[in-house]
């Protein structure tokens, strides 16, 4: 027995000592953002906040966090107000969805210790796993909630980032011709 | 129907309904009965069913229905867009739902096939779709012209909105809705559809409708599902393929906290089950297991090239295509060029590893399962647990991942379905561990490939000899697709058939040959397979080629693709469009260098210019890409350059890392750790060109990653010198930063 605080409510967590802190998370308490990827702390999708620090959950006992503040994404705002969510909305960054939990939440340690994230900054701080490869968007959600981009705001953030990365050119007319 | 399944069926709770335009999202959250399909208790009390695609509720919402499987591809999206341009409806009010398997059989496939894979979400639909969104329109437009007895033509809509200008009335579809539903529905046949041209909602960059629960964990995917009472099992399959489970002493670990069961699944799997997944887990790596290996327990990866070399070179007749007379064109070439190239098995590695839950009992059994196939999952239960059809149902989950892992082979729900039915009543969850996600995969089928091309004196090609040999899908899951003991699905990419997958090349003399050589590995389809393989063969050694050529002519690589592509004027113009928005032939910075490369596939055409520099100790660095493509129609620009995006992240993931090499008959890479993937780093900034030409449909999520690889491969020829022709590229030195 041991005692968890998630997301500031504390649990009696009855499970064994070497039990992983996602599967406490995920099956005792009940919380299933935190992602189960790989168990081997290699893909991230896992990542909870360990007094505010991301850690990959699936490699960590419950039982070695006992009273130790645990956040998850689920805890990380109230109504998906926290700027990384806000510009990940905007973006639409997610395709499957699966990893992103913990994106967003290494995301938002990235903008808490770097406000200003540079693409360096970024690149050392985002090493988890997207199959689907969301990665040039995640990049430029960052920087948009970082508000390095994006004048026009969150509003304008998908027609900015797509005026960079997307051309659509009526070709029927060349084809035709040929 | 018994006790349980009737009262979560009628109280439909959190049925996943995306509100478009707001972050609130009805239902999401972690409590019971998800995706239930479609509510027709709430159908027949208040909201409409106009026709099966639209549901038309009193608060002028829509529901529009999805037979296909939302795995990230955005087809939900799209398709709603299309439903939705067609019916007037307003757009902010829309939501989707998937009707289930179950009811699609009851209603005699009234939503047709739920088959998601091969690019086919939306250009294997569009139309039966949207006519289903048009007839809708009709429909209601009828019933306020009954109500207000006046001639239908006299009527406008516009954001669900129905106007009669003449006598300054208005309504809206939810206050005519039910009298519509009662309207015969107008042959689809006789409908007319809007010219994609004058699209107002389709073929616009519109955000996804189903991003919100994405963004807060509230999303529930298969492996989150919980039910009443559920219990969790894991499981280990014969680690050699085709093995047996001999014996298993489980006298140690079902006394272990939580475990309630160690069972075999038929012949060739253990599974235990448990209170929690990690106790089930952890319990089945302590349970000593003899396996009976059968005869694959010497294969290798070396005993497989042996295997495949030997068809590069065996007699008989592989022909795909034979043209003119290719062996005596290259024998009598001034320049004669010769390669072989090769490509490895490769898992799917779907973010979410395979799962499954199962609520079994004699009188009915039901599974909640991420699925390409929903109706190959209803099959699957059916079968595992032989009960009727029509007792059985899928709640189909939003798949954490597909790629083609999760259609043609229901091995997970036939696993959920048998551990399940030893629990009557009892919900079982089967999640797979990532080790036996990727030890037992339905691999992109390895393959080897043999090419020769001969120039004349001015550099001209005049012949290419094709010859891959490798493992055939067909051979494994489709043996009807095989003819004459030939496969020319192995060969996609390189037909001369136009539509689908044409080669966009004319050769005077041409062979293209598939031998044939089966493993005891299996294989299935695999995002943009066979022609991410093909591509790779073909413009590699087509930049072998352009490089000789230039010798002589002074014309790049760009020219000789150019000129060989004539007489296929859209593989012309991806070609044109890639090379151009790439600044093709302008400075690069010191150290970068381009590549370039075009092949169609999944109905689409694809082009791709990378720019690549390789760093101290063959560091490779790709720094941009860009990737043309002509789908026909694009119904959400943004999206198709999300799939592009992404394919490029798949395709780059294969061509660094890629590898499931066999050891002892069995799959030695099985988690990330040496199975790896590209992450955030090492991505290229990738530019996407839509050159669309309304002319016909293709498929978005498959087609480039096909261009994805060779064209970075023809930027590290052009950096180094020297081809690349073994991948993956990390067995060749090569690191990627």
């Amino acid at each position: 027995m041991y005692k968890l605080n998630v997301n500031g409510k504390v649990h009696e967590i009855n499970a064994e000592n070497e039990m992983p802190l996602l599967w406490v998370i995920r099956e005792e308490i009940g919380l299933t953002g935190a992602k189960f990827g790989c168990g081997i702390a290699q893909c991230g999708a896992c990542t909870v906040y360990l007094e505010g620090q991301p850690v990959r959950s699936c490699s960590i006992p419950g039982s070695a966090v006992a009273d130790k503040n645990i956040t998850t994404i689920e805890g990380l705002s109230a109504n998906v107000s926290h700027p990384i969510q806000q510009a990940w909305a905007a973006l639409d960054v997610p395709q499957c969805g699966y990893c992103q939990s913990g994106q967003i939440m290494a995301a938002a340690a990235l903008l808490k210790a770097k406000p200003k994230p540079t693409d360096k900054d970024i690149d050392e701080a985002m090493s988890n796993i997207c199959r689907c490869g969301t990665y040039q968007r995640i990049r430029a959600a960052i920087h948009v909630a970082a508000g390095n981009r994006s004048a026009g705001g969150l509003k304008d953030a998908l027609a900015e980032h797509l005026r960079a990365h997307l051309q659509v050119i009526d070709s029927s007319a060349a084809i035709a011709q040929a | 129907m018994n006790a349980a399944s009737s009262k979560a069926s009628s109280t439909a709770l959190n049925r996943r309904q995306f509100v478009v335009g707001s972050a609130a999202v009805a239902g999401g959250g972690l409590a019971l009965g998800l995706n239930l399909g479609i509510n027709e208790a709430a159908a027949q009390a208040a909201d409409a069913e106009v026709t099966v695609w639209v549901v038309i509720k009193p608060d002028d919402s829509t529901v529009i229905r999805m037979a296909r499987s939302e795995m990230g591809q955005g087809t939900r999206t799209g398709l709603a867009q299309l439903v939705a341009e067609e019916l007037e409806c307003d757009w902010r009010k829309v939501s989707t739902e998937y009707p289930t398997p179950g009811q699609n059989h009851a209603r005699k496939r009234a939503w047709g096939d739920f088959g998601t894979g091969g690019s086919r979400g939306i250009r294997g639909s569009q139309d039966y779709v949207r006519q289903g969104g048009a007839a809708a329109r009709l429909m209601l437009l009828q019933a306020a012209a009954n109500e207000w007895s006046v001639p239908v033509a006299e009527l406008t809509v516009s954001n669900s909105v129905i106007t009669h200008a003449a006598s300054n009335r208005r309504t809206s579809y939810g206050k005519v809705a039910s009298a519509a539903a009662k309207l015969p529905v107008p042959d689809f046949k006789t409908i007319t559809l809007k010219n994609p041209r004058n699209w107002k909602v389709a073929g616009q960059a519109l955000p996804r409708i189903d991003t919100a629960d994405k963004l807060d964990g509230s999303k529930v995917f298969g492996a989150d599902v919980k039910l009443p009472g559920m219990l969790s099992a894991a499981i280990i399959d014969s680690p050699v393929f085709g093995g047996k489970v001999v014996s298993f002493d489980d006298s140690k670990v079902k006394t272990m906290r939580g475990v309630k069961a160690v069972m075999k699944v038929g012949a060739t799997a253990v599974a235990v089950v448990a209170d929690n997944w990690w106790r089930a887990k952890t319990a089945l790596a302590a349970l000593p297991i003899v396996w009976d290996e059968g005869g694959n327990a010497n294969v290798s990866s070396a005993s497989i090239a042996a295997h495949l070399k030997e068809g590069l070179s065996a007699a008989g007749d592989y022909a795909g295509r034979k043209e003119g007379d290719a062996i005596k064109a290259i024998a009598g070439a001034a320049k004669k060029i010769e390669a072989t190239y090769s490509t490895p098995f490769l898992a799917h590695a779907c973010m979410e590893p395979m799962n499954a839950t199962v609520r079994y009992t004699p009188e009915r059994a039901e599974v909640w399962a991420p699925t390409q196939n929903g109706e190959g999952s209803h099959a699957a239960l059916a079968a595992a647990t032989g009960l009727p059809l029509e007792k059985c149902e899928v709640y189909k989950m939003d798949l954490g991942g597909g790629f083609g892992r999760r259609g043609g082979n229901q091995d997970y729900v036939r696993q959920a379905a048998t551990i399940a039915m030893e629990f009557p009543g009892v919900p079982v969850k089967l999640l797979w561990s990532r080790e036996e996600d990727i030890a037992h995969d339905f691999y992109r089928p390895i393959s080897q490939c043999q090419m020769s091309a001969g120039l004349d004196a001015q550099g001209k090609l005049v012949g290419l000899q094709l010859r891959s040999s490798g493992q055939s899908i067909n051979a494994w899951i489709n043996p009807q697709g095989i003819r004459d003991g030939k496969d020319e699905r192995q060969l996609q990419g390189l037909w001369k058939e136009p539509g689908d997958a044409q080669m966009g090349y004319t050769i005077p003399n041409l062979l293209t040959e598939y031998a044939i050589r089966n493993t005891h590995v299996p294989v299935g389809t695999w995002r943009g397979v066979n022609t991410n393989q093909n591509a790779v063969y073909l413009e590699c050694f087509m930049e072998e080629v352009a490089r000789e050529s230039a010798k002589l002519t002074g014309k790049d690589s760009l020219e000789f693709r150019r000129a060989l592509v004539q007489n296929h004027p859209k593989h012309l113009a991806v070609l044109n469009a890639a090379a151009e928005k790439a600044g093709w032939g302008k400075p690069l910075p010191a150290g970068v260098f381009r590549g370039i490369a075009q092949f169609m596939g999944y109905g689409s055409y694809s082009a791709a210019v990378a720019e690549v520099s390789v760093g101290p100790n063959n560091a490779v660095k790709v720094h941009r890409m860009v990737l043309a493509t002509n789908c026909g129609h694009a119904v959400n620009p943004q999206q198709i350059a999300a799939q592009v995006e992404g394919g490029v992240a798949y395709g780059l993931s294969a061509l660094f890392y890629g590898e499931n090499s066999i050891e002892k008959g069995r799959v030695k890479e099985v988690n990330f750790d040496t199975y790896q993937i590209l992450r955030l780093p090492q991505m290229p900034v990738v530019e996407t060109v839509i050159v669309p030409t309304f002319d016909f449909w293709g498929g978005v999520g498959e087609p480039t990653i096909c261009v994805a690889a060779p064209a970075v491969l023809n930027a590290l020829m052009a950096a180094t010198g020297k081809p690349a022709r073994d991948l993956p590229l990390k067995n060749l030195g090569y690191t990627f930063i």
